[in-house]
């Protein structure tokens, strides 16, 4: 049975008098990927803000396991296992892809105020910084700078730093916004084998249809900052506020 | 082995080591190479610039911190050294005591100003530093009663260190085996010293948080990295390491004044050196405070000569004239930002790269 791991009680944001995300109350399970979908400006990424803590709420609390970290820094919410990658690719440009995923593990071990040894002596945390590097499938670009990469690798990069980090709520924010049709599916299959990881919850916020599909074991929906639908994914889908809010559009897209 | 000395940072081209070692021999051997007072003195000066040079890379090429207050970490030094000879007397004690306490104060006075500052944007941190140097300048020149004001203060350090003291009656190579011998070596054996501390620093994996902080302090922070305490304790460090480095020039001149270690001009010195031998490259600090002393010391006279070489064409004695030196300096500063962007150092290694 699946327990809940992340909680948001009323999270609210105003900027000036915009409300942009407007008291949505919602828990995440162990073992479950929601699918966070919702029109342009509905307030996904801000929710995600909120509980990553990029921005501070202004109403309401977030919880890790029955904590409150609402009033925590960004980094201490690392630590105790929020982890987050971005929509815009958001790396280290100047340094080595091996680099850049050593620096979360690092961090993890807590030793970044270590000065005096080198940095390249830690094989126990260049080991599995390596293993990473392997199980995105950028071994062959490992010493290369993360600036030469293709803006494909760049976003398997992004998801490596969160695998690498290993947080108890993962939260993937557009994974394959920009892949081409043959580099999505690595980042895809990437994400479903995190599923398996029964201790964990996985947020996604994602506008293709069929990435839901095939991944999604809830979908929530957001409109003008505020929860509208909640459930299953068949269910969610055929409700007349996903139809008119969200799949109307779609529709119509295709 | 020399991968460990060197933290594993190998210059990574040829014309770079080559200069490096070549700048490592002539200051290993200075006083042998080029005896005199002036040439052993300037060695003494590039010994102690590299070092402070480095510190200040630490902070910018590193840490991404803009500071102007580096001059009064080195500063704090060299009066914590001149105060303490001063008051305990001639002896080694008095120079230990003097350049620990300048170094512990400096990292306090850094840690105040960091943790007051580097919390909000970078370009206040800089203002705050500018403002906070200029009040200790101002300070120190005030405090005469302490600090010898404008005059500065003359004191004795231990006899072992001064040209009165013989170890050896015969010379070597026709030089003088003397305490100012001996106290070169001091400088250059802690500057070396320091220097090989700082490259393992900033290969540390301190030293790589440093650098995702300054390649990117938003990802830096959500990866679990309190961007500030980081950036508070690189200050902390390079503030200490610059009052060391202000210890050193204090034993070796035995004189501080508001004008050798705490103006403006010394503060614009390093960031020029910084800049022409390339930010965050530690060797950087060695070629620039190299070139930018040698300059310093030996253009003038070059200049001169250069002057009295060409007498009787027109116009250009008047622009070679020794008087002109300052003019010359500026204009190499402007050609060698123009052409080399990343600094001697870094263009040297973008050159093996291509």
């Amino acid at each position: 049975m699946s327990h809940p791991i992340l909680k948001t009680q009323d999270l609210t944001v105003r900027f000036g008098g915009h409300v942009a995300v407007d008291h949505i109350s919602c828990t995440f399970n162990a073992g479950e990927l929601t699918a966070i979908v919702g029109p342009n400006g509905a307030g996904k990424t801000t929710y995600f803000n909120l509980i990553s803590g990029q921005i501070p709420s202004s109403e309401g609390s977030v919880a890790l396991n029955d904590r409150d970290i609402t009033r925590m820094s960004v980094a201490q919410r690392t630590h105790l296992g929020i982890g987050r990658a971005f929509q815009l690719t958001n790396l280290f440009p100047n340094l080595s892809v091996l680099e850049n995923i050593r620096l979360v593990i690092q961090s993890k071990a807590g030793r970044g105020f270590n000065m005096f040894s080198m940095a390249t002596s830690h094989d126990d945390l260049t080991r599995p910084a390596m293993e990473v590097v392997e199980r995105v499938r950028l071994a062959d670009q490992a010493d290369q700078v993360v600036a030469e990469l293709s803006h494909g690798n760049q976003r398997k990069l992004e998801v490596a730093l969160l695998i690498a980090l290993d947080p108890l709520v993962y939260m993937f924010d557009e994974p394959t916004a920009g892949m081409s049709v043959d580099e999505a599916p690595v980042v895809l299959d990437l994400i479903a084998e995190l599923k398996h990881r029964k201790d964990r919850s996985i947020l996604l916020v994602e506008h293709k249809m069929d990435v839901i599909r095939t991944l999604a074991d809830r979908i929530i929906v957001l409109h003008n900052g505020a929860l509208a639908a909640d459930g299953d994914p068949a269910t969610v889908m055929a409700s007349d506020v996903v139809q008119e809010a969200y799949m109307g559009k779609e529709l119509e897209d295709v | 082995m020399l991968s460990t000395i060197l933290s594993g940072d190998m210059p990574r081209s040829r014309i770079l080591a080559a200069l490096l070692i070549a700048i490592l021999i002539c200051l290993a051997f200075a006083p042998f190479i080029f005896p005199g007072v002036r040439s052993v003195d300037t060695a003494a000066r590039i010994c102690i610039f590299i070092v402070l040079v480095a510190s200040y890379d630490l902070m910018l090429g590193y840490g991404g911190i803009v500071s102007f207050a580096h001059t009064m970490f080195f500063g704090l030094g060299a009066y914590g050294v001149a105060l303490a000879c001063t008051h305990m007397g001639r002896g080694f004690d008095a120079l230990l005591v003097g350049s620990i306490g300048g170094a512990a104060l400096a990292a306090v006075l850094a840690f105040l100003i960091g943790l007051f500052s580097l919390r909000v944007r970078a370009i206040f941190f800089a203002m705050i530093t500018l403002a906070v140097a200029s009040a200790v300048a101002v300070l120190v020149s005030q405090m005469s009663g302490i600090t010898g004001g404008e005059d500065g203060l003359n004191y004795k350090i231990p006899r072992e260190l001064t040209p009165a003291f013989k170890f050896a009656d015969e010379k070597i190579m026709g030089v003088r085996m003397n305490g100012k011998l001996l106290n070169y070596y001091l400088i250059f054996t802690c500057s070396l010293l320091l220097f090989l501390f700082m490259l393992r620093v900033v290969h540390s994996p301190f030293g790589r948080v440093l650098l995702a902080i300054r390649e990117n302090d938003f990802r830096a922070e959500s990866i679990g990295y309190r961007v500030v305490h980081y950036r508070v304790a690189a200050t902390c460090m390079s503030a200490a390491v610059a009052a060391l480095a202000g210890a050193l020039y204090a034993i070796w001149l035995r004189y501080v004044g508001p004008d050798t270690s705490l103006s403006m001009e010394v503060m614009i010195d390093i960031l020029l050196m910084v800049v022409i031998g390339g930010m965050g490259t530690m060797y950087g600090a060695v070629i620039g405070a190299t070139l930018f002393v040698l300059a310093q010391n030996y253009l003038q006279g070059l200049m001169g000569a250069a002057s009295e070489a060409v007498e009787g064409l027109p116009i250009l004695p008047e622009l070679l004239s020794a008087d002109r030196w300052l003019l010359w300096l500026g204009v190499l500063f402007i050609l060698s930002v123009y052409f080399f962007p990343t600094g001697i150092v870094g263009r040297l290694r973008e050159g093996k790269k291509t």
